[in-house]
């Protein structure tokens, strides 16, 4: 008997602690599923008929699951005359966001890298104006930007929205670099020079291979968002070059008659599939590289 | 032959603040010059500067006959071992050995013959696939050590290459380190600022503090003949007593009155040393202050002194007195009867005693 006192007496902690636990799950299970509605409805809803949405219940399952709706929103949703859906302006994005990423996070690396390890006279107050781009208002910069595109003719073209992204980009991709490339003990640079190598040999050969948590980062961030972007796609794009959230705006706001809510479900989660799909794929890196430090070699 | 290395009214200096005043240093091919002070007196400023990796403001400098006083690092035939090793971390044991050579554009086949010869000597061969991270402090030490070896260059740099490294690991290394330089015959240029370093490892010391050479010699110059009173305090373990003291001259020489507190003041004879001034300050080693019957040579006087404390280090026992205002060690027998509280009978060997002026504190003999 003497024994098994110690157990007893541990038994009403151990339980506490059981229903603690099952208490914290509990309470962030709701927390789940309260994030978690406005997309399980937008889902059921875009895949259910028009007649069903107009007779049944907003977070009911669909009585019968149908495509159409999807099909619709990709290839023949109307935006004002035209109706061939989001499949052109998804390309748009496309065609936008994957060379204004590479090109933004390519210079920023570069940036990062000269404000960080090649001491230079003015590199701080360098590195803090490219911070203060950082925290200018998107709007204030919208005429000026709209002149200088006109003057470079590039104005309402793919590679003006791309030229737009990697400008207003830069100052958070640095950002990231900089404080990235800070922890790298300034002595491996001292000796590459020893060793022989350039400023690009040693940027190339030593710093790029080091930098893939924080280039994982740096690419979600830029592709959230140049993807995400509205402003600039409706300011800069003209017919055949908008991105596909103008394009959703369009098809959402322009309908006449009745409205497809499951349509326009549709088309919103289409919209926002490619940055789901990048947090997936790749959102454990960017937590691990948001919180990587130094680099110990 | 030319200096293989040569540096004449070096100046360095940030801003206003100078960093290193007219630097005057020149070593022949195979020495090994350590540059020793403590933090902040420039040495590892020197080194940089040495290497090209921080520009000079003042004076020239040259390598191997051939003026590099604006030359870039990689053109200086140097190689340099870093205080953190600065090994590449993405890159394994034998690409961080042949980066240099790579970048140099050296044909693969004596990339590969230098890398298995150097790794031989080194001993690394089973490390080579390794990467940085995955090797132990003494290993990354070597690694570091084979990046230098294989480039065979005019001039090694080391700054504070043994710093990071254990106490035990640390002495190993050095002992392999000098084995090195006189397998190799090579000429090496070595920063620290731990004085045994530079005592076990060179044929050269210098010294510095705040950015100025305060004595250049051989390790024994440096030791026995100190050229002024920071250099007599800096270099030694323990360091050497400096003890204020009264001179007197006689026809035999020179009587040193050391003042002592509640007793006769220790008189000493001097018969070397003459025309000292009435106040100096006397320097002797704590090897110089023994037990009475160990020392007998021609200078040595016996003195009873009071002892504070007594130290057994293993080998030696070091007894601390108060002579002249001042903690005086004495270096004893390990089986001494020296304690702690008690008067003991010590000899004073003033055969090596160096004087220093109270005022200046440069050497007076």
């Amino acid at each position: 008997m003497a024994d098994i006192s110690p157990y007893t007496e541990a038994r009403p902690s151990q339980a506490g602690k059981i229903a603690l636990r099952w208490g914290l799950y509990l309470l962030l299970g709701l927390f789940a599923i309260f994030y978690l509605m406005p997309l399980f409805v937008m889902v059921m809803t875009s895949l259910k008929s028009l007649d069903e949405i107009r007779t049944g219940d907003l977070i009911s399952l669909p009585r019968e699951v149908t495509f159409d709706a999807w099909r619709t929103a990709w290839s023949g949703a109307c935006t004002g005359i035209q109706c061939e859906g989001m499949r052109p302006y998804f390309w748009n994005s496309m065609l936008i966001a994957i060379p204004g990423v590479a090109i933004s996070t390519l210079l920023g690396a570069m940036n990062g890298y000269v404000i960080s390890q090649w001491n230079f006279r003015g590199a701080n107050i360098i590195f803090s104006l490219m911070l203060f781009g950082c925290f200018i208002p998107f709007q204030v910069v919208l005429l000026p930007m709209a002149r200088m595109l006109g003057m470079m003719g590039i104005a309402g073209t793919i590679p003006g929205l791309i030229f737009v992204h990697v400008i207003y980009g830069l100052g958070f991709t640095t950002l990231f670099f900089r404080n990235y490339y800070v922890s790298i003990p300034s002595e491996l640079t001292k000796a590459a020079k020893v060793d022989g190598a350039g400023f690009f040999r040693i940027f190339w050969s030593i710093f790029l291979p080091l930098s893939i948590p924080i280039i994982v980062v740096t690419v979600i961030w830029q592709f959230t968002q140049i993807w995400n972007d509205f402003l600039f796609g409706v300011s800069f794009s003209q017919a055949g070059t908008q991105p596909v959230t103008v394009a959703l705006n369009n098809i959402v706001n322009s309908t006449t008659g009745v409205k497809e809510y499951n349509v326009d479900m549709a088309a919103a989660i289409i919209a926002a599939l490619p940055t789901l799909l990048v947090y997936v794929v790749a959102g454990k890196y960017f937590v691990r590289g948001l919180t990587a430090g130094s680099v110990k070699g | 032959m030319s200096p293989i290395l040569e540096i004449n009214n070096l100046f360095k200096s940030y801003g206003s603040t100078e960093i290193l005043k007219d630097i005057n240093v020149s070593i022949e091919e195979g020495d090994f010059l350590v540059l020793v002070g403590p933090s902040g007196c420039g040495k590892s400023t020197l080194l940089n500067c040495i290497a090209g990796l921080e520009p000079i403001s003042g004076g020239a400098l040259s390598i191997g006959g051939r003026d590099m006083t604006t030359v870039s690092p990689k053109d200086r035939d140097i190689a340099m071992v870093f205080q953190s090793y600065a090994l590449y971390p993405t890159m394994t044991v034998a690409k961080n050995i042949t980066f240099g050579m790579k970048v140099r554009g050296v044909d693969a086949a004596t990339q590969a013959e230098k890398l298995a010869y150097v790794a031989q000597q080194l001993q690394i061969e089973p490390l080579l696939k390794r990467k940085p991270g995955q090797l132990s402090g003494g290993q990354r030490q070597r690694v570091a050590m084979g990046r230098a070896l294989v480039r065979d260059p005019k001039l090694f740099l080391f700054d504070e290459p043994l710093s990071n490294l254990d106490a035990k690991l640390r002495v190993e290394m050095r002992t392999e380190l000098k084995a090195l330089h006189q397998r190799l015959g090579a000429s090496m240029v070595y920063v620290t600022h731990d004085q045994i370093e530079a005592m076990t490892l060179a044929t050269k010391i210098v010294v510095m503090k705040g950015g100025v050479i305060q004595q250049i010699g051989t390790p024994s110059e440096i030791y026995n003949r100190p050229a002024n009173l920071f250099v007599a305090d800096f270099m030694g373990s323990p360091a050497m007593n400096l003890i204020p003291a009264k001179t007197r001259s006689s026809d035999a020489g020179t009587h040193i009155e050391i003042a002592r507190e509640n007793d006769a003041p220790i008189v000493l004879s001097d018969s070397k040393n003459r025309d000292l001034p009435q106040d100096v300050i006397l320097g002797v080693r704590p090897e110089d202050i023994a037990d009475a019957a160990k020392l007998a040579g021609g200078e040595a006087q016996g003195a009873e002194c009071l002892i504070d404390i007594v130290e057994p280090a293993g080998a030696d026992t070091f007894a601390v007195m108060q002579l002249g205002g001042k903690h005086v060690t004495a270096r004893l027998h390990s089986e001494t009867t020296a304690a702690a509280g008690l008067p003991q009978k010590l000899t004073f060997d003033l055969g090596k005693a160096s004087y220093f002026s109270p005022d200046t504190g440069l050497r007076l003999n």
